[in-house]
């Protein structure tokens, strides 16, 4: 989970909200699969067609902002996004996308460095992210050392079962 | 320190917290949203067994009320069963309502309190000067199961309210010409407090609905000294054990703004964005299929009453569906009594039981494409209430009757002199 990634670009603006991301029509399922099947469906309908595991989402300032709803995190971790790289994020989107263990970087000024498409690797520790691409490097803000610790463990849930000394997976 | 940090520090069993450190806080109460199955899904795959302290949970069958699928009635269904397990008695079943209003009906949430529910309006208990917070399924399954959860702990933005409101003119314009200015990422991670002469003239309903609003400039919190007006709502329902915190002279706050909300006209912020903020003269004329009045920003007595006054002896537009859905159980019945409901369902209102409603785009009230809604709810994200083609203005619940009646985006000034 914590390390160099490598995906393509899914790219949006500001202000792309839980209900473009997840609509509220759909919030009475829970299993991830079905959830991934409404991915992004307000803002980018082609997303569920297009997205590959591995894919990486670049957006603007408070992305995520709105609901509380899991599902926001839940539909794209499971639609195979490896990290999401926005200006801002709104904080229990941010929340929720890491205790899922899924990592989340805050990149100023990325929303116009990176074009749909485009290549990109993230050093998730470093928070070095190059664009392949076109050659654009930046510099996300360091993630703290708790935020850290919940993604080195796959997410919140397994550490949980670790200090409650119910983990036996590895 | 802020009172919102001390309320933090206090439930760290800490004497003092900084800003931006991270603190594990034990929490006064929980409530958790039918919406949100995935919460007892994470309960289990964290292994929890029995919850830490059933006293502190609250459930709310509030944004499916009625079911309206089986997969909802299947949800509520495992939601009963886990309450009735888990020995939680606060199951706020389909009749009750929305959960912010619930919790002030029944002045669940008190000053000094720290309250996270799973609904991120939770920051609606500033009101009450509590620290009210919004968290996604897991993170209440982690209190759940350790009656904890850790939190960041925030900068404070001071917002000052003063000067004279004029006629049509409530808290929901105030905080729309405030979440306008300011935009709608610019609390994010941050608290906001409100203070200042206006909030003596501003009643529990309106200082909710400013504490409401903060979500949509992205605050974790948001905060009112309480006052003579908070003891007076609160003394009529329950004991109170205590006055609260209050924030120590010379706090540094991270930014401070001051309102003068004299000359202000009535706000609607257009769509698709709670920011797009403009007087509602520039809209005036839009025509308007469904006027919705209702949720937690907007279903209040006060707005149910603002409501009757206009369309008294009215009737709502040919043209215009006019949904009303009192916030809660006890919204319904005080209006019922003072007769807001018999002049709205005679002035053409449809009614729908207490609940969420088609705020969320979920049922009872769903847009379809090119239509139009003007809405006293709290957001007019594309699709939020329908199909992603539909306009939604978000304005005050006078300024919704006012649409209703005229059939398109009018000022309830003229109504209410």
């Amino acid at each position: 989970m914590v390390g160099m990634i490598k995906g393509r670009a899914f790219v949006y603006g500001a202000n792309i909200d839980t209900d473009q991301i997840y609509p509220g029509g759909y919030l009475d399922l829970t299993d991830p699969e079905l959830v991934a099947q409404h991915a992004m469906e307000r803002v980018d309908p082609d997303f569920v067609k297009e997205v590959k595991p591995g894919d990486m989402i670049v957006a603007g300032a408070n992305f995520g902002c709105g609901s509380s709803r899991e599902h926001a995190a839940v539909t794209l971790k499971a639609s195979g996004i490896a990290v999401v790289l926005a200006e801002s994020f709104a904080r229990i989107f941010y929340r929720n996308a890491i205790n899922l263990g899924l990592p989340l970087l805050v990149c100023p000024g990325i929303a116009s460095l990176v074009k749909r498409g485009d290549l990109l690797s993230v050093d998730l520790a470093a928070g070095a992210v190059i664009n392949r691409s076109s050659g654009a490097t930046v510099t996300a803000q360091p993630l703290s050392t708790y935020v850290m610790a919940i993604l080195e463990n796959g997410g919140v849930k397994p550490m949980i079962r670790k200090q409650r000394g119910l983990l036996v997976e590895g | 320190m802020h009172a919102v940090e001390k309320i933090l520090a206090r439930a760290a069993g800490r004497e003092e917290v900084g800003t931006g450190e991270i603190v594990n806080c034990t929490v006064d109460l929980a409530g958790i949203n039918d919406l949100y199955l995935q919460t007892l899904r994470s309960f289990a795959e964290m292994g929890g067994q029995k919850v830490h302290d059933p006293r502190k949970v609250v459930m709310f069958m509030d944004h499916f009320a009625p079911a309206s699928t089986i997969t909802q009635a299947d949800n509520q269904k495992q939601f009963r069963a886990f309450c009735r397990e888990q020995g939680i008695d606060l199951l706020m079943d389909i009749d009750q309502g929305v959960c912010h209003q619930i919790l002030a009906d029944k002045g669940l949430v008190r000053p000094g309190m720290l309250a996270v529910v799973t609904d991120s309006h939770t920051t609606t208990h500033g009101a009450f000067g509590a620290f009210g917070t919004g968290v996604g399924a897991t993170d209440l399954a982690i209190i759940l199961i350790t009656g904890q959860l850790w939190f960041r702990v925030p900068e404070v933005i001071r917002i000052n309210l003063e000067g004279n409101i004029g006629a049509g003119v409530y808290a929901k314009d105030i905080i729309l010409k405030v979440i306008g200015t300011l935009g709608a990422d610019y609390c994010v991670y941050r608290a906001v407090e409100f203070t200042g002469p206006l909030l003596e003239n501003l009643g529990i309903s309106e200082r909710m609905t400013l504490c409401n609003m903060t979500t949509e400039m992205g605050a974790k919190t948001a905060y009112i000294q309480p006052d003579h007006v908070t003891f007076d709502f609160l003394r009529d329902k329950v004991k109170l054990e205590s006055p609260g915190v209050t924030t120590d002279p010379g706090y540094h706050y991270a930014a401070e703004h001051s309102f003068d909300v004299t000359g202000l006209k009535p706000q609607v912020a257009a769509p698709h964005s709670v920011d797009n903020v403009a007087d509602i003269t520039e809209y005036l004329g839009r025509p308007i299929n469904q006027a919705f009045l209702g949720t937690c920003t907007g279903g209040r007595v006060e707005d149910l009453a603002v409501a009757a006054r206009i369309l008294t002896g009215r009737h709502v537009h040919p043209r215009t569906r006019f949904i009303v859905v009192p916030a809660s159980k006890g919204v319904f019945l005080e209006a019922m009594a003072k007769g807001y409901i018999q002049i709205l369902v005679e002035a053409g209102a449809t009614f729908v039981t207490p609940s969420c409603a088609a705020c969320l785009g979920t049922h009872q009230g769903i847009l379809a494409a090119g239509e139009t809604c003007i809405t006293a709810s709290s957001r007019n994200f594309p699709g939020r209430m329908g199909h992603a083609e539909a306009e939604i203005f978000v304005a005050s619940p006078a300024s919704v009757a006012a649409a209703a009646l005229e059939g398109k985006i009018a000022d309830p000034a003229q109504y209410l002199t």
